[in-house]
């Protein structure tokens, strides 16, 4: 099918848009039929747009959807591994999956991705520490490829791929299946410790001495705070629950759980609804929530990993101006310098941090991929405009003195030279791209601001 | 109900019918052109709801492999207790009606697959006294339109072999239901200009599903599009053929 529709597609920031053409192929022939079409110069495959900025964007060029890919292709269900299309969504996993004792082994912060983004974006999530990076459990892809050909990439067949591949942000080639090895649990309840710190100092030290004690672990940090208590946290730190774990009542169906009520944010927010003041008051009120001993509750996955997935389009809550997501790693040898640094900075400024997620990260993966050994850093904040993006290009340069990188998924702003100083085995991954991709029939707005594809003009 | 055979099962609206029947437990057999399609959807169907789908290659044109189709399907089935017909073929208006051989083919999937997939599962119906047939048409079989009208010829001949079917098989407790269905979010329309009022197809699906319950008949998806047609086919001829529809 070589159909399109033209619009204007936006990041899940709001703050990145470009027109471009969309095309929504049901068959598999389809994906190849639209990129073999030859009607665009490029194309990017795009899932359910939950990349923040210009991931899943292509300006004047293809953008091909793959929400109507989306079948279960296979299902082991004593191995717990599972097979499917890249437009199945985590969200559909775990509804078809969960009730028989199955549960992503890795999962980001929500479940409305699809798996070719998932793998794409080589996503991590509160269990990175223990297990590393989705692509740890990713057995095999299939991959359309530029010149049409539909090739298996893994560990052992076609390994180059495969680690280009995974956290290859869709630009060597279109995913089309995904085969995965799942966690197997016994209830759908995470056992949860909810624990207060007063700074950051007492935050990461009892990160680094407790994390191996729990398959899940974040600190939602206070960003507005100052002084003395710069950094200080709720750690929210979990384990997935056994049947003894739970109530009589709980017990009887230990893998089901009553779904949360959703709501919608209406399109039209004001920009003082997420201000300094707002927030400010927000942090103070949830940090004071938890006592200073730790507390223990059984929670539902759902409302241990998904709190913002009950706020359906909780991207409109910034108005009309947008967000930045910024996320970063550190190693840990300048770990705490780097984050004493980048949260007094931006407490100083008249930025509201409206979410700070810290988090520590266990070993690398893809070529291209995020994670690294260390400290990261999840930052939400309105788009203010150029102060903000000065801010931010400070930041960039203060992350790669400390040997530390952005995350693409996130990224909306980063310079070419910026992201080449970041990411030092592109070298590596852009022969494998050269080599697969040679016109750069795969590109994004990303990459070509990034300059992973030609130069942007 | 326990076995339905799906014709035409690769588009999305029968996609969508599929897995409002999976998810009552109904086993399906999928008959399709696109094998590996239809490998796909089966799996997804089996591991999602956990029934048995069976699928086999079935092309509409090619009549004279039709009976072993069927005697596959059925065989496979076991006993069958309705059929969808579900295939469907858009064409290209301009082409269509300069081209006999490209209108004819229009003729064929449309309507004359119908006839000869339809006739000998009528006659198995008919015989074991129960079940429905339930054939996806479309509101441009109401009224020829100088826009669409080899496509609305064969849907209207549709409509009509489906009414003889019901008049013949009402009697033997056999249900025909036709589905006249406005637009509808597929790959047929997708890019389209100058659509309005269209449906996803799990909406038509649900819709499609639950004149099941209904008497024998004739039914617009959505429900709306039998007022609209009413409006059109009450334009006189005389003003009909200055219209610009």
């Amino acid at each position: 099918m070589d159909k399109f529709v033209e619009k204007e597609l936006n990041g899940w920031g709001r703050y990145r848009g470009s027109r471009s053409h969309i095309y929504r192929p049901e068959k598999v022939n389809g994906i190849a039929a639209a990129i073999r079409s030859g009607k665009e110069s490029s194309y990017i495959g795009r899932g359910l747009g939950r990349s923040y900025g210009d991931a899943a964007l292509n300006q004047d060029g293809g953008v091909v959807l793959t929400e109507r890919i989306n079948r279960f292709l296979s299902f082991e269900p004593n191995t717990g591994v599972v097979s499917c299309e890249a437009g199945v969504t985590l969200e559909e996993i775990l509804k078809v999956l969960v009730p028989r004792g199955w549960f992503l082994p890795v999962t980001p912060g929500t479940k409305f991705v699809t798996m070719g983004g998932a793998v794409a974006c080589d996503v991590h999530g509160k269990n990175h520490h223990r297990d590393g990076s989705l692509s740890n459990f990713v057995l095999d892809l299939k991959l359309l490829l530029a010149d049409g050909q539909q090739i298996r990439a893994s560990r052992d067949e076609n390994s180059d791929l495969f680690w280009a591949t995974v956290g290859g942000m869709g630009l060597t080639g279109m995913i089309l299946s995904v085969t995965l090895k799942l966690r197997r649990i016994e209830t759908a309840f995470i056992r949860v410790n909810y624990q207060r710190t007063r700074n950051l100092d007492e935050t990461m030290r009892l990160l680094e001495e407790e994390d191996q004690d729990y398959t899940y672990s974040v600190a939602w940090v206070d960003g507005l705070a100052v002084g003395g208590s710069l950094g200080r946290s709720i750690l929210i730190r979990g384990n997935h629950a056994t049947v003894d774990d739970l109530s009589p009542q709980q017990a009887t169906q230990p893998l089901e759980f009553a779904h949360r009520r959703t709501w919608t944010v209406p399109p039209q927010v004001p920009n003082f609804v997420l201000d300094r003041f707002s927030v400010r008051a927000f942090n103070s009120l949830y940090y004071r929530r938890f006592r200073q001993h730790p507390v223990n509750s059984i929670i539902d996955y759902d409302r241990f990993f998904y709190p913002l997935d009950s706020l359906r389009e909780w991207n409109r809550l910034y108005g009309k101006r947008g967000f930045i997501q910024y996320q970063c790693v550190f190693p840990p040898d300048t770990s705490r310098a780097a984050l004493v640094e980048v949260l007094s900075r931006l407490s100083k400024g008249k930025i509201p941090l409206c979410l700070v997620v810290l988090k520590r990260f266990g070993a690398e993966t893809g070529l291209l991929s995020f994670p690294m050994p260390g400290y990261t850093l999840a930052l939400d904040m309105p788009m203010l405009g150029t102060p903000l993006l000065s801010v931010l290009q400070e930041l960039d340069q203060w992350v790669i003195r400390q040997g530390g990188r952005v995350y693409l998924a996130k990224d909306a702003c980063l310079s070419a030279e910026a992201f080449k100083e970041m990411y030092p085995r592109f070298g590596q991954w852009q022969r494998m791209k050269t080599e697969m991709d040679p016109q750069n029939l795969f590109s994004s707005d990303l990459s070509r601001r990034l300059q992973i594809t030609g130069v942007d003009d | 109900m326990k076995q339905v055979l799906i014709l035409g099962a690769t588009s999305s609206i029968a996609r969508a019918i599929a897995s409002e029947f999976a998810r009552k437990s109904v086993n399906l057999f999928l008959g399709g052109r696109d094998l590996a399609e239809l490998e796909h959807m089966a799996a997804d169907l089996e591991i999602r709801h956990g029934i048995q789908a069976h699928y086999g290659s079935v092309d509409a044109e090619d009549f004279a492999a039709h009976k072993d189709f069927l005697e596959k399907a059925t065989r496979t089935l076991g006993e069958i207790d309705g059929v969808v017909f579900a295939i469907g073929y858009l064409g290209d208006q301009p082409r269509d009606s300069a081209d006999p051989a490209a209108a004819l083919k229009i003729m064929n999937i449309n309507l004359n697959a119908a006839i000869s997939l339809l006739a000998p599962i009528a006659n198995i119906l008919e015989e074991q006294g129960h079940g429905f047939i339930m054939g996806l048409s479309s509101v441009a079989g109401d009224r020829a339109r100088a826009s669409n009208y080899v496509y609305g010829t064969a849907k209207g001949g549709l409509n009509l072999y489906l009414d003889g079917l019901r008049n013949r098989l009402d009697r033997h407790g056999v249900k025909v239901i036709t589905l006249k269905l406005g637009f509808v979010d597929t790959e047929m329309t997708y890019g389209m200009r100058g659509l309005f009022l269209v449906a996803s197809p799990e909406q038509v699906a649900r819709s499609a599903c639950q004149t099941l319950r209904k008497p024998s008949g004739t039914y617009y998806i959505p429900p709306f599009w039998r007022m609209i047609m009413l409006v059109i086919r009450l334009i006189p001829d005389s003003v009909f053929k200055r219209l610009n529809l």
